[in-house]
Order: structure tokens, then C-alpha cells, then sequence
């Protein structure tokens, strides 16, 4: 009986000394950052087909262009999306890939559309690349925190004494930040 | 300081190992200088215009303080302006979201933060969003504020107008969108841990009680909790420490009922009262957040 309330007296102790708590508190911050990462991918795959109805009509010889962003969007939308990607390095190794693809076919769209003065001084055109621009400037806001979220996670499981309780009790793995793609993630140029 | 510390040490410890200490402080500036370098250190706020590059009259300043104080008082939305001479390199969209973190623009949980930054030498400017205001203030409508507003008047030089038709077209479309309320004030980090001091009243209010009801009660809480709070406090605290704190505990929760119940007698209650910051002049901003909404353009 006193074994217990001596046990009961220091569990509280134990937990936020041995990192339990902090641990699964950074863990939940990851996945919110997720959360983000992938919202703001997303909102870039639904401008796509706003961008798509507009440039057909100014930029009719670029056909292949245009087809290639769409089968890349396409590719987005078949990668399986959810906090599983994160536990998942092959599932989020496809999540990369397929984004980095529409990132480069978006890049090179916008450098095509660069000969098309009428299109460049279109209004819905316009917009759309200030939507465009602001798109990509928020996965790379998102992408930066959700780094800074992992690298706070991984430190918090691999310090002592954190580290026996992740071994013994909880069993994460290391979470895996984004990496640059060579070429692929550059954000398309967008001129004013 | 790591750097300082260990070259100090090797001073001392003997001659041979002094170009060992050199190049440490070697090493060490020029880490620091590099991290200088690659990132460009927001500056600090003066209030909601912060004109570093000195592109507008003061009149104009003024007026513009007036009219977004005046528009905090009653929509609560915190617009702030800043001018820099240079990005020094840095890329603009880095520095806006950098300056915002840190400046905290937009009133905690409305996050309804505007950063207009203009950075004269560069020729760029930015309207960064704070994500309570991205629904009315898209991204397609900082842009045309930016395409239409602001940028035909920076063309010709007028930046005095440019600067006021712009802030005037960003607060026409964020008015309505929230009401004032209680001021937020931004306290060290996004999430704070609630204080040692909260916990300690957790403390003193749950002894009291159980105190009140029974002596010895009182005196195993007390020893009990006031270790705890200081721990949940201060979670660097020693284990010495904490035992010390075990009798101090005892002794609380041994004379505590009486103190509280003396002042039931006499005043029939107690309330603590949290004090508000008072109004007048520009008491910083709220500690909004943001998530990279907005529009950049150039002139």
C-alpha cells in the first residue's frame, strides 16, 4: 500500500523528468506542421486548373506545357496524403517526388508564358500569379517550420535521457526533413 | 561565449597552445560574422511606422499613426509599416515573415496582423498577411493593392501618397473583419508554460482547502505540492532543492488554514484581480501569427 502511494507520488515526476510528456508534445507539433505543409500544396494543385483555362486561351503553340502541368497535378493528386506519410520514408519519398515535378512543370510554364505580352497583361493572369507566387511562398514557410519541428522532435528523442524513454516506451522513429531537390523545388520566376 | 570561454582557459594553461586560441577566435568570428551576414536582422519597432529609409515626410507619419491607431481602437487589426535602405542580399519574402515573427503584428489568437515593408534601394516592397486576415485580404487583393495602389504613385516618386493611398486600401479591406477587444500583449515565446507562480497558487488554494478540512491533510499537501509546483515551474531545478522545499511545505500547509480561514472571517472573500495594461501611446504589438500570406511586387 505505501509501495503504491510512493509509486503514485512519483509518476508525475518521472513522466516530465524522463521526457514522456515532452516527447509526445513535440511529436503532435510535427504533425501539426504537416498538417500545414500539405494544406498549402494543396491550395497550389487547385489553382492549377484556373491557371490552365487562362493561359489556353493567349498561349495556344504551348500544348505540350500545359499538358505536362496537368498530368503533373494529376500525379499530386494520386500521392496518398495524411500524417500515416509521415511514418511512412517510401510514402513521403512519393509525396517529394510528385511535388517536385509540378513545381518544375509550373517553372517552366511560367518561363514559356514570358513571350506572350497579351497574356502578360491579362488581369485574371495577373492575379493568378500574385495567387501563384503567394502559394509558393507559404509551402515555403510551411516546409521551414515543419523542418524546425523535426529537428525539435529528433533532438528530443535522441538526448539522454529522453532517448531510453523512446527506446523502451514509445518506439518513434526519426522524423525526416525536407530536403532541397536539385532543380526541382526552385519556386517558379514570377516578373513583374 | 563558448568560443571566449575555451580560448581563456588554453591562455592559461601554457604557451604552445596559443595559436590553438587564435584560430579558435579565428573560427568563432568568423561563424558570427557569417551568421550576420546570410540573415538580416529585423530592426526594432518605434511604433506602427517604423520609417528606417526615411522616404516619407512626418507629416505623413503622423498621419498614419493617428489613422491606424485609430483603426487598432476599433477593429483591433494591427497594421505596421516598415522602410529599410537595403536587403542586404537577404530575399524580401525571408525578411517580411522574419520581421513579422519577431514583431508579433495582430493580436494574439485573431492573429489579425499587416506588414507593409518597403525596402527603398532594392526597388521592392511587400504586404505580408497574418493568417486571420487572409480571407478578406487574399493574396490576390494584396497584389492589386501593390499593382495598383501603391506601385503607380512609387513609380513617379510620390511616396508620401503612395504610402497612404496603400495603408488606406489595406484597412478599407480588412475593416469589419474583427471588433475590438482586450488588448493581447506578446510575452516572450508562442507558447508559454504557465508561470511557477500560477502553479504556486494552484498550491496554496488546493493546501488551504484540504487544510481546512483536516490538519494533517493540510500538512502532506503542502509538503507534497510545493515541491511539485516548484518543479513544474522551474523543471531544472535540483532534487536537493526539492527536498528542502518538502518541509517548507509542511510547515505552509500547516499554517495556512488559519491565515485563510482568519481572512474568511474578517473580509468574507478574497479576489485576485488581473491588472490590464492601461491605454495611451503605442504599448507594442499583440503576438499574432502568421503563415506567409500576402503579395510582393516591385517598382
Amino acid at each position: 500500500m505505501r509501495r503504491l502511494f510512493l509509486f503514485l507520488l512519483l509518476l508525475p515526476f518521472c513522466l516530465s523528468g524522463c521526457g514522456y510528456n515532452s516527447i509526445q508534445s513535440n511529436d503532435e507539433a510535427v504533425v501539426a506542421a504537416w498538417g500545414d505543409v500539405e494544406a498549402s500544396y494543396q491550395r497550389r494543385a487547385d489553382l492549377i486548373p484556373n491557371l490552365v483555362e487562362t493561359v489556353k486561351g493567349y498561349a495556344t503553340h504551348e500544348q505540350e506545357t500545359l499538358t505536362a502541368v496537368v498530368e503533373a497535378r494529376a500525379k499530386v493528386g494520386q500521392v496518398k496524403l495524411g500524417a500515416e506519410t509521415l511514418n511512412d520514408p517510401q510514402a513521403f519519398a512519393n509525396f517529394q517526388a510528385a511535388q517536385g515535378g509540378l513545381s518544375s512543370a509550373l517553372s517552366r510554364l511560367m518561363v514559356v508564358v514570358e513571350q506572350y505580352p497579351d497574356l502578360k497583361a491579362n488581369q485574371s493572369f495577373l492575379d493568378f500569379q500574385h495567387q501563384l507566387e503567394g502559394t509558393e511562398n507559404r509551402i515555403n514557410v510551411a516546409r521551414v517550420r515543419y523542418n524546425q519541428a523535426v529537428q525539435v522532435f529528433n533532438t528530443s528523442i535522441r538526448t539522454f535521457p529522453n532517448n531510453l524513454t523512446n527506446n523502451f516506451l514509445l518506439h518513434l522513429p526519426r522524423r525526416e526533413p525536407f530536403k532541397a531537390e536539385a532543380g526541382a523545388e526552385k519556386s517558379p520566376a514570377v516578373k513583374f | 561565449m563558448k568560443g571566449i570561454a575555451s580560448t581563456v582557459t588554453l591562455v592559461g594553461s601554457g604557451q604552445g597552445k596559443k595559436r590553438f586560441c587564435a584560430l579558435c577566435l579565428t573560427l568563432w568570428c568568423v561563424f558570427v560574422f557569417a551568421a550576420a551576414v546570410s540573415a538580416l536582422e529585423p530592426p526594432a519597432f518605434r511604433g506602427y511606422v517604423n520609417d528606417y529609409a526615411k522616404l516619407f515626410s512626418a507629416e505623413t507619419v503622423q498621419q498614419l499613426e493617428q489613422a491606424l491607431r485609430t483603426f487598432e481602437e476599433t477593429d483591433s487589426t494591427q497594421i505596421a509599416v516598415l522602410t529599410i535602405d537595403s536587403l542586404e542580399g537577404d530575399a524580401l519574402e525571408e525578411f517580411s515573415i522574419r520581421t513579422v515573427e519577431q514583431w508579433g503584428v495582430g493580436q494574439r489568437g485573431k492573429d489579425n496582423g499587416v506588414l507593409l515593408l518597403v525596402v527603398k534601394n532594392d526597388r521592392k516592397l511587400r504586404i505580408e498577411v497574418g493568417r486571420g486576415l487572409e480571407g478578406v485580404l487574399t493574396d490576390l487583393m494584396a497584389g492589386r493593392i501593390v499593382d495598383l495602389v501603391i506601385r503607380p504613385a512609387f513609380k513617379e516618386g510620390r511616396f508620401d501618397d503612395g504610402v497612404k493611398a496603400g495603408v488606406t486600401a489595406i484597412m478599407q479591406a480588412c475593416r469589419g473583419e474583427f471588433t475590438a477587444g482586450p488588448r493581447t500583449q506578446r510575452s516572450g515565446g508562442r507558447q508559454e508554460p504557465p508561470s511557477a507562480l500560477s502553479y504556486l497558487f494552484f498550491g496554496l488554494f488546493i493546501t488551504s482547502f484540504l487544510g481546512r478540512a483536516s490538519r494533517p491533510l493540510g500538512v502532506a499537501a503542502g509538503a507534497i505540492l510545493l515541491p511539485l509546483a516548484a518543479f513544474l515551474g522551474v523543471p531544472s531545478i535540483g532534487l536537493f532543492f526539492l527536498l528542502l522545499l518538502m518541509p517548507l511545505g509542511a510547515l505552509g500547509g500547516f499554517i495556512l488554514p488559519f491565515i485563510v480561514s482568519d481572512m474568511l472571517m474578517s473580509r468574507g472573500g478574497m479576489s485576485i484581480g488581473g491588472g490590464g495594461f492601461g491605454g495611451g501611446g503605442f504599448g507594442g504589438f499583440g503576438g499574432g501569427s502568421f503563415g506567409g500570406g500576402g503579395a510582393s511586387g516591385s517598382w
